[in-house]
């Protein structure tokens, strides 16, 4: 078991004919059963060409009626990224996992709008993607670090998730799922509801939760943590020493009215029983630990 | 992206918001000229800077004479404001705001932000105007009444007026406040504003009501949309550190430390700076060089951190994904080589190639201390620099 994707997942790239899609497309095909898992592309007035032995479609609806896709990943340019999203949701793919960055927040505040209602799954914007190591890889991360485990991952950051990836596997601790939900202040699936997933599946044995500065899902999900998590949770809050009113890279990384602050998050965590280390080296150190107990 | 309180003022009138009489002005005869086109007999002087806490810093004057008005442009015109927002060095004043003096009866608070939580737009309104939301937040909570706007229909005038009376603003002036907000309201959705402020929205002793102040920030994602919008930066307000990065596509925040460092993606960066200051040192920048930097981007960082005098040493972290640690290695060497190394250099490298890579550093002559984990790293350049 694993969460949000796996071997059966039937995936459609969004965007796959641009340079982006192309070389990501690529990549993902080469991991594990990516080549049987990514079935179709989209790309609007491409459709009957093949990418990287993939069969390109006008539209998402049209991917899904030839292909029966559920999971859609999505490269689309900023501009038209949100419009893609919308296009996924219509089309009532059950996954949709958004990499783009950089999409304006009043688009992605009208697609969540139009979300109301919808049984889809939203992942991003402005993340690596999910990859179920072993099985399939649906995004930019490197797929080589990853190995087939039990330790959920889930992190607004993409370079710092491969960090603790890194420091996991080479513990020999592997991972169920590693989930990238972004770094944009309005988007998908957030910590509180992969923690929940986690929570649920009985092939994870306990979670590393990347956190950062800027608004209150790491509080939110602590006030879930500490009434209902029944694994160990190790926790790393980046920004302890990110200026307030400044954007930290990420459009959600930033302490605005003195609020979001690492401090602040550390202190729900560790209220809530999980394992905080300040020190981003000692992440899977920290979970070995927590295992071993 | 930010912009004056008078673009602001110019942009919240062409919604329909009444703002008083005034012009920008950037030198003292423009504004006694401007004070003069004014008449009337009493005039603010204002002084046109990003941050806020203006008054409190002396950047705001009242004048009741064209004399007044002369001698405040000339003592704020040129001034270095100190403000809480503009940290102990405070912004030099290079603009000014010459409006005509209303007479105050009620200060009073209207903003719009996005609510991350909800992921809606929501309108705040508060009797407790002239002080900073985020103070009345704290101390009297009861006195913000909230909306959360549904993106598909706006701010309804039911609201918006209900709103203007739960902030006391009398009967008689509710339709016109109503018109206000919905102005203000219409402004941040069509501009892509991430932050809209009228603070103080002031009742007149006439019983007029105008935005004696405004404030609004651009969503920089969606300024690609805005060219208009684009013209109202102005550079003078922005760190020339970071202008000079983002001609580059990098992303960089000057911090006050003494240790440079370079880093791929938003998270790691930041968790660079954290680890650093957790082995004793302090960061001196905040450097995301994003998924696929190039030499020339290395290059330009390692040039932009090298003009910090209070630099003693960088930290390089690199976690390959896409990018290629031997790439990296490779535009590490060719910057070193151009800019001449004045401090010491310790370097990162993991992921991707990164045997590859750190051969290429061994080999290439420079002096590199070269580290396996964060916390060796981090371990190491707090040394280097000797903390």
């Amino acid at each position: 078991m694993s969460i949000l994707i796996n071997k059966d997942s039937r995936v459609v790239t969004q965007g796959i004919t641009g340079k982006t899609g192309m070389f990501h497309t690529h990549h993902s095909i080469a991991y594990a059963n990516g080549k049987s898992c990514y079935v179709a592309g989209v790309t609007p007035k491409k459709g009957g060409q093949e990418v990287e032995g993939v069969p390109v479609y006008n539209t998402v609806a049209e991917a899904k009626q030839a292909t029966g896709c559920n999971v859609a990943v999505n490269y689309v340019p900023p501009p038209f990224a949100a419009a893609a999203i919308d296009e996924a949701v219509d089309a009532e793919i059950e996954v949709v996992i958004c990499i783009t960055e950089g999409i304006p927040v009043k688009d992605m505040i009208r697609t969540r709008d139009r979300m109301l209602g919808s049984n889809t799954i939203l992942i991003g914007p402005n993340c690596p993607g999910v990859i179920t190591p072993e099985e399939l890889k649906i995004g930019i991360m490197p797929g080589y670090i990853h190995q087939k485990g039990r330790i959920g991952v889930v992190s607004r950051s993409g370079t710092l998730t491969y960090e603790v990836v890194d420091q996991l596997s080479k513990l020999g601790m592997g991972q169920s799922t590693c989930v990238g939900i972004g770094g944009d202040p309005v988007n998908g699936l957030k910590h509180i509801d992969v923690m929940k997933m986690f929570n649920d599946d009985p092939e994870t044995d306990g979670v590393v939760m990347c956190g950062e500065i800027g608004g209150t899902d790491e509080e939110a999900c602590a006030e879930w943590i500490a009434d209902n998590m029944t694994k160990p949770v190790v926790g790393f809050i980046a920004g302890v020493t990110a200026p307030p009113g400044k954007r930290m890279g990420h459009a959600g990384a930033i302490i605005a009215g003195g609020k979001g602050t690492a401090d602040e998050k550390i202190a729900a965590l560790e209220a809530a029983g999980v394992s905080v280390t300040r020190n981003p080296s000692d992440m899977g150190k920290l979970m070995l630990e927590m295992l071993s107990h | 992206m930010k912009i004056h309180e008078y673009q602001a003022k110019d942009v919240l009138r062409q919604y329909g918001v009444a703002v008083p009489k005034g012009r920008v002005c950037f030198s003292v005869d423009e504004a006694v000229a401007v004070a003069e086109e004014l008449g009337g007999s009493q005039w603010v002087v204002k002084a046109q800077i990003h941050a806020g806490g203006r008054g409190k810093g002396g950047g705001v004057k009242l004048a009741d004479s064209i004399a007044e008005v002369h001698s405040h442009a000339g003592a704020i015109l040129g001034m270095t404001l100190v403000t809480h927002q503009t940290g102990p060095d405070g912004t030099e004043v290079k603009r000014l705001l010459v409006e005509e003096g209303v007479p105050i009866k009620d200060e009073l608070y209207v903003g719009i932000v996005v609510d991350r939580a909800s992921q809606k737009v929501v309108f705040m309104a508060s009797s407790e105007g002239g002080t900073e939301i985020e103070t009345v937040a704290a101390t009297t909570p009861e006195k913000i009444h909230k909306v959360m706007i549904d993106p598909g229909i706006g701010l309804t005038m039911d609201d918006a007026q209900s709103l203007a009376g739960a902030i006391g603003i009398p009967d008689m002036l509710h339709a016109e406040s109503g018109n206000i907000f919905q102005g203000l309201y219409q402004a941040f959705w069509d501009k892509d504003a991430s932050l809209a402020e009228i603070n103080p929205l002031i009742v007149t002793k006439d019983s007029r009501i105008m935005a004696l102040d405004a404030k609004i920030n651009f969503d920089d994602n969606a300024m690609y949309r805005h060219p208009d919008l684009q013209e109202l930066r102005d550079l003078d307000e922005e760190n020339e550190d970071e202008i000079e990065a983002s001609k580059f596509g990098l992303n960089y925040i000057s911090l006050d430390g003494t240790i440079g460092c370079l880093v791929n993606g938003a998270g790691l960066a930041m968790a660079t700076m954290d680890i650093i200051k957790l082995y004793g040192a302090s960061p001196a920048n905040f450097l995301d060089v994003g998924g696929g930097a190039t030499a020339e981007q290395v290059t330009e960082a390692f040039k932009i951190m090298l003009k910090n005098e209070n630099l003693k040493a960088i930290l390089v972290n690199i976690f390959g994904g896409i990018m290629r640690c031997d790439v990296i290695a490779e535009g590490l060497v060719n910057a070193a080589k151009e800019v001449s190394l004045s401090v010491p250099l310790v370097v990162r490298l993991e992921g991707t190639n990164v045997d590859e890579g750190r051969a290429i550093l061994a080999h290439s002559g420079i002096e590199v201390i070269s580290a396996t984990t964060m916390a060796d790293a981090a371990e190491k350049v707090a040394a280097a620099a000797g903390v």
